[in-house]
């Protein structure tokens, strides 16, 4: 494949034609290389053929990891350390005292799971303060819909179907600049 | 149109007479004479280590047994008490105790099969008044399913009343034996609410309030399958009294729960008791649900009916399974913590005499749930739904288990064959009233304004 800097830009002003277009696109078999929009759009993942997340796993993941420092800390200082008679609670062994621990255990557990996911997705999505916007065109963020393809050989025959597919404006962008 | 099939038919009957044999082998074999428990008693008493021994020396001021020494430390500890008086109490209130165990084993399933009607009826009633757009194609499964309300809840007061009148000292309920109360200061206290004819007046009403609510929910929703096009009329009334009877239900199912079960140990009481019976209620009743569904749909009666509902069920099972797991905790958790006697007996006689049942329960009810149910995909899976369905309601049948029997048959209970007689006798009966009930209305709604989106449910 030739090594193209160029896309094709294509603004859409609904998001069942962004749909529709994508759908097209997709037929045609062109790669999509990126959609910009207002707002979340139903569906349109699966239309354009987005591997589903991996993230509720990463959560699980880190919620056994909260539990297992829940365990471990309170075992240490509660159990092992010094295993202090506090109001008569039994601090023989972890397990006779756990009733105490599980609203720990349990919020940790949340605490985990929620913060590091939340932390996995930034990082994933590559977001942070200061980042520098990435965003080709102000109205996507109001009310216009963007669709980023690359450009190939046959410009006008391109162009021609990104305006059949309902497009309101078809630019050509050199990203190079 | 659902039309039972005779094979259905015949394997419930099938289960009811196996359920009579068994039910009627636990009531023979139960009633035995005092000289009969002693020698049941001093046979496993030289066996070492039975649970009828370890209850002899909690009598005697004495829970360190491990070994054959009844004869030294229980002398000890009883020099006050004549010997031969004693184990002649032992041996009476053990002879009680194998009285009460079919009478509770029939109770115990006779509840857990009518509140899995009464929570579907809830679950019901929800959906109606949130006037929920996925659920419109289950209604008929939902409304089939709570036909058992009306048999099972007459079904259940009359073994808790019954257990009174017939037979000598095997009443459930112990505040419904005149001796006791006579020599009992704090259930003489109680007595204004615990009394037979009250108890009986308080069940005719939560029976009739709720039957009459499934009864016009049913009409009013067989009413709006005939109506015109555009005319809610039905569907209107139906949403009014589903707010109505929700309104009633909470109201009616907290007191239920302090009638028919928290009053078995009528010296304990727990504030939150009510809703940890509605959360076990509702996540047996969503689970019916959808096993019932999946069966239909498994044979071709609910064309309509989508992975995506099975899907919605199952994250209720999930939810409604932590629900549970919560409530059942915090009652756990605050009575331990606190540890004040008159609270903490109740999970004493629990821990000690049914520890397996006690906290195998929550490795059914919550930890197979909580893992089985997370995964998106699993939800959708039917064979996954079933068999953690299967799980949640044998959790749940013990659930109830552990309420009724440590107050009832004590340390003399088991997992045999009056409790399982009595499971099979009232599951027959469940299912040939349900899906009798499923017969007698197309399964699927007609002119319900939410059923369009219903039939598109996706998720």
């Amino acid at each position: 494949m030739e090594v193209s800097s160029k896309v094709i830009h294509a603004i859409y002003t609904d998001d069942d034609v962004l749909m529709a277009a994508v759908k097209k696109v997709r037929a045609e078999r062109y790669h999509i290389e990126e959609i910009y929009t207002p707002f979340p759009v139903h569906g349109l993942d699966k239309a354009m053929g987005l591997a589903p997340t991996r993230l509720a796993i990463t959560a699980f993941i880190y919620g056994c990891i909260g539990l297992a420092v829940a365990t471990v800390m309170m075992n240490y200082i509660m159990i092992e350390d010094w295993p202090q008679n506090i109001g008569g609670k039994p601090s023989f062994s972890y397990i006779e005292s756990m009733p105490a621990f599980v609203p720990i255990m349990f919020e940790l557990t949340v605490f985990f799971a929620a913060h590091l996911m939340v932390i996995t997705f930034y990082l994933r999505s590559r977001i942070w303060p200061f980042k520098e916007a990435e965003n080709p065109d102000v109205r996507t963020t109001d009310d216009h819909f963007l669709m980023e393809i690359s450009a190939g050989q046959n410009l006008d025959e391109q162009f021609d179907m990104l305006r059949n597919t309902g497009a309101v404006e078809v630019t050509l962008i050199d990203k190079a600049h | 149109m659902y039309t039972i099939s005779n094979r259905l038919k015949t394997f419930s009957i099938i289960l009811i007479v196996l359920g009579v044999l068994g039910v009627a082998y636990g009531f023979m074999t139960s009633h035995k004479s005092l000289e009969e428990v002693k020698t049941m008693l001093a046979q496993d008493g030289h066996g070492g280590g039975h649970e009828a021994t370890t209850e002899a020396h909690v009598v005697a001021g004495d829970n360190e047994h491990a070994d054959n020494t009844h004869d030294a430390n229980a002398h000890d500890a009883t020099a006050d008490v004549e010997h031969g008086s004693h184990d002649d109490e032992h041996a009476a209130h053990v002879q009680e105790r194998l009285a009460k165990r079919p009478w509770s084993a029939l109770y115990v399933a006779a509840f857990f099969f009518m509140m899995i009607a009464l929570g579907v009826l809830a679950f019901y009633a929800v959906n109606v008044a949130a006037q929920a757009g996925w659920s419109p194609l289950l209604n008929r499964v939902m409304e089939g399913i709570t036909a058992y309300l009306l048999p099972g809840a007459i079904i259940v007061v009359a073994i808790a009343v019954g257990s009174h009148y017939i037979g000598h000292h095997n009443e459930i309920f112990i505040w419904m034996n005149p001796e006791v109360v006579a020599d009992d200061k704090l259930i003489q206290n109680k007595s204004g609410y615990l009394n037979i004819p009250w108890f009986i007046i308080r069940a005719v009403i939560f029976i009739a309030g709720w039957v009459a609510y499934r009864h016009f929910a049913r009409k009013f929703s067989i009413a709006q399958d005939t109506a015109e096009p555009g005319d809610n009329r039905n569907f209107k009334k139906a949403f009014r009294i589903a707010a109505a009877f929700l309104v009633f239900f909470i109201y009616t199912e907290s007191i239920m729960s302090w009638d028919w079960i928290m009053s078995v140990d009528p010296h304990w009481f727990s504030t939150l008791f009510g809703w940890y019976v509605l959360a076990g209620m509702l996540v047996s009743g969503v689970t019916v649900i959808a096993m019932v569904t999946i069966f239909l749909k498994s044979l071709g009666h609910l064309p309509l009916v989508n992975d995506s509902h099975i899907h919605d069920l199952a994250k209720y099972m999930f939810g409604f399974s932590v629900l549970w797991t919560y409530l059942w905790f915090s009652q756990f958790m605050l009575i331990w913590y606190a540890n004040i006697p008159e609270e903490v007996t109740y999970f004493v006689t629990r821990i000690e005499d049914y520890k397996l049942p006690f906290f195998g329960m929550l490795i059914l009810n919550f930890l197979f749930p909580l893992l089985i149910l997370m995964n998106s995909d699993y939800k959708r899976i039917p064979w996954f739904v079933i068999m953690c369905g299967v799980l949640i309601l044998v959790g749940h049948y013990i659930d109830i288990f552990v309420m009724i029997m440590p107050a009832t048959a004590g340390d003399q209970w088991f997992i045999g064959i009056p409790e399982i007689g009595s499971i099979l006798l009232f599951g027959g009966l469940f299912l040939l009233v349900v899906f009798s009930s499923l017969a007698k209305a197309p399964l699927t709604v007609k002119n319900n304004p939410f059923l369009k989106e219903s039939e598109h449910f996706h998720y």
